[in-house]
């Protein structure tokens, strides 16, 4: 009785999370069964965590996306929180759905401050954990009509996230004295210096900047650094620099543009992915993912659950299209991906909508509306479907 | 000699050695390079990076081919594309590093530059031990035997291909042949595990130690002894120039050939000529930490670059998907090149018809969308 006495709150939100939790098949495409030539008939299941604060909402604005424009992509959806233990579907249930549908659309996991169980390890490391998603890339790229005191930065900041400071060993051996340690292992840090120059080729980069404070921690961060320098010289055409992290997020605030790729390790990662999303437009406008070698897991790419506006229909979708964007890029539907985009750009830049959050007084939900009012089926999808 | 033998097993023994088997498992086990020195295998969110080198000659055409077919049947791989030509000389070094750090790479014909072949800079670079072709004929394609199912290893770095030739006196040439017990260990152990694992019966060794009586004595030797350790697969040995007339005339007494490089050259040549000709074999190179696809032999002809056969290309890329364990991919593009090759017989001039590449690259994609209907595979 009591259990549910203390969570008669989080039955509500339950009772709104509804609609997010069952399946959601879409049924307002006129012509189901014909997507895009590339993918005649083939639907994708994708895992949907809402998170907490506004992810919620957020999830709803990016499912009624897809409905409008019959996007072939079914939801499993899994309420995970932990800060609503209770009505958290257990770790291996998620984990077991991310590795089935291989991607995987996330909001912001609330990470509490002090830990009920003595358990140091936050549910999003042990989701991390689990899934081995190790790297998390946030590509920060100014939008248009979003107004900053910096225009054209086009970073991608890649970030190890399985390891360092977030190794959730923290003890107390000597009452008022508290060890903390990093972990800085040669294979991790390789792997994430690979996938930093991998990603750099692929996307036709120019530049990789390692970001360390190896002038301190000359072991730990020194291992880091030594990876990145060893893994540059099998990448002749890929300039390789490397720069401290105080200096870093200097130069980030003064002159963000002579950034191209950026690697760093988990918690410099985590400052300098804030800070660069601060500087096109905040935690509403960004979108990251972060990867394992089978699976990935789309969200946004600063990580704030933004609970003062939960309700208030306030919070800005744009991260979590984008989000939602990159994902159908990922799973072969490009097509799709680039409407999404191409949408969202277009209300950005058309400035008549807009959020709070980057100057206007619209609603979530007239955000949402908008964006399908600009979704724009490219010529050839269109006539594909016809066909 | 026992004595040494076992000790020699003892120190060196299996266990430590990387096999097919491993390979094929995605292990790799190796004396050779230490484990700080294999690289991270580029997977991300289930997606491979792999190194294409569409070389000169009909090699880009029938890259093109391979991606339309890769393309067709949604195979999660994305290309890095490296240029070689012989404009583009330095271009080979950025080649050899890409290949090393994606560790897999599809190649086609790639030039002879200055002083030494690029091709055999690759296998010694990569140290890629094993070549291996899997020669399987087709029904319904006119060629001199029918049925045929043969498996030839071919030892791909060392022996006459050590690239060691001086002439220290004028007029007088010598050219050494090297054959090393260690590599000819490892790379019998590789091909005995493949044949264990493939369930073959029969491996044949082929050498001429009867004139080489120490370089290919101490390659039979050594094949030999390791293949007391799979008593399941009944071996035997024959002299090269026997074995070549074996095989034109009695080709379907063999079932796996074991060789050292040169022989093993002319060998495979042989086989592909009996079975259909160069435009449908595929040839694999093996090492411990990549792997390298490309057609089994160079000798492609064509007058026209539209009538080229883009089956061999297209089965070096069912290879390498296997290698990557890609199985259902792999299986959907290899029964729809079978079904256009043996079914609808859509034929190029090389292989008795009258096609172009393009009819059969369409007739091969219809056939993946027919196999696609039936096939449970992810589309990303």
């Amino acid at each position: 009785m009591s259990v549910i006495a203390r969570n008669v709150n989080r039955l509500a939100l339950q009772a709104m999370c509804s609609s997010v939790r069952s399946i959601h098949c879409t049924t307002a495409n006129p012509n189901p069964t014909s997507g895009l030539e590339e993918r005649p008939d083939a639907r994708t299941t994708c895992t949907l965590i809402p998170g907490d604060g506004v992810g919620p909402e957020l999830m709803h604005s990016v499912q009624e996306v897809f409905k409008a424009s019959g996007i072939p992509v079914d939801f499993e959806a899994y309420f995970f929180s932990e800060v609503n233990p209770t009505l958290s579907a257990p770790l291996d249930v998620v984990a077991n759905s991310i590795n089935k549908n291989r991607v995987c659309l996330k909001g912001i996991l609330a990470s509490p401050d002090y830990s009920h169980t003595g358990e140091l390890q936050t549910l999003n490391m042990k989701l991390r954990n689990a899934l081995d998603l190790y790297a998390n890339v946030v590509h920060v790229k100014s939008l248009p009509g979003i107004k900053c005191r910096h225009d054209n930065i086009d970073c991608v900041i890649i970030r190890e996230q399985t390891e360092g400071e977030y190794s959730a060993l923290e003890h107390e051996g000597v009452k008022g004295v508290v060890e903390c340690l990093k972990i800085v292992t040669a294979k991790k840090s390789l792997r994430i210096a690979k996938f930093a120059f991998d990603y750099a080729t692929k996307n036709q980069r120019k530049k990789v900047t390692a970001v360390h404070k190896a002038n301190i921690m000359k072991l730990g961060d020194g291992l880091f650094l030594k990876s990145c320098e060893d893994m540059a010289k099998l990448y002749p055409k890929i300039e390789f620099e490397k720069m401290i992290v105080d200096n870093c997020t200097m130069q980030m605030v003064s002159k963000p543009q002579q950034f191209d790729v950026m690697v760093t390790p988990n918690l410099y990662g985590n400052i300098v992915d804030n800070l660069a999303c601060g500087l096109v437009g905040g935690a509403g406008v960004v979108a990251g993912a972060s990867y394992s070698a089978n699976a990935v897991v789309f969200e946004p790419g600063a990580r704030h659950t933004y609970s003062e506006a939960v309700g208030k229909n306030i919070a800005n979708p744009t991260a979590m299209l984008l989000a939602a964007s990159k994902m159908l890029r990922h799973i072969n539907l490009p097509v799709y991906g680039d409407m999404l985009r191409n949408a969202v750009e277009k209300v950005l830049r058309d400035g008549k909508v807009r959020t709070k959050d980057i100057g206007g007084q619209s609603s979530t939900q007239e955000f949402t509306y908008a964006v399908i009012h600009n979704l724009e089926m490219p010529k050839a999808a269109q006539a594909a479907v016809a066909r | 000699m026992n004595t040494v033998v076992s000790k020699f097993r003892v120190t060196n023994g299996r266990r430590r050695m990387s096999t097919a088997a491993d390979i094929f498992a995605g292990r790799t086990r190796t004396r050779a390079k230490p484990a700080k020195n294999i690289l991270p295998v580029p997977t991300y969110g289930g997606r491979h990076i792999v190194t294409m080198l569409p070389g000169i000659g009909s090699g880009p055409k029938m890259m093109e081919y391979v991606k339309e077919v890769f393309k067709a049947a949604y195979v999660p791989i994305d290309f890095e594309i490296i240029d070689i030509n012989i404009e583009k000389e330095d271009q080979i070094n950025f080649a050899l590093s890409s290949m090393i750090r994606n560790g897999v790479g599809i190649k086609g014909h790639i030039p002879v530059l200055a002083d030494t072949s690029s091709n055999v800079t690759f296998r010694s670079h990569l140290d890629l031990f094993v070549y291996l072709v899997h020669c399987k004929s087709y029904p319904n394609i006119r060629s001199r035997v029918q049925d045929l199912d043969v498996v030839v290893f071919r030892q791909n770095t060392e022996g006459e291909y050590a690239m060691l030739e001086h002439e220290s006196k004028a007029g007088m040439v010598e050219s050494l042949k090297i054959i090393t017990k260690d590599n000819t260990e490892r790379f019998a152990r590789w091909a005995f595990e493949f044949a264990m694992a493939e369930g073959r019966k029969k491996v044949t060794v082929v050498h001429k130690a009867n004139i080489m009586k120490l370089s290919d004595g101490l390659f039979l030797k050594t094949v030999l002894d390791v293949a007391k350790e799979y008593p399941e697969i009944e071996v035997n040995d024959l002299i090269v120039d026997n074995c070549c007339m074996q095989l034109v005339s009695r080709p379907h007494s063999f079932d796996v050939i074991l060789t050292p490089n040169l022989y093993g050259n002319v060998i495979t040549s042989i086989i592909c000529g009996l079975i259909g000709g160069p435009g449908l074999m595929s040839g694999q190179n093996y090492g411990d930490s990549s792997a390298v696809f490309e057609v089994a032999s160079r000798h492609i002809s064509f007058d026209d670059e539209k009538y080229v056969n883009p089956v061999a290309m297209i089965n070096a890329g069912i290879d390498m998907l296997t290698y990557l364990k890609k199985d259902a991919h792999a299986s959907i593009i290899r029964n729809a090149v079978y079904n256009t090759l043996v079914h609808d017989k859509i034929h190029t001039p090389d292989i008795g018809g009258a096609n172009t590449g393009s009819e059969m690259m369409e007739a091969i994609k219809s056939n993946i969308r027919q196999e696609l209907k039936s096939a449970d595979i992810s589309t990303f």
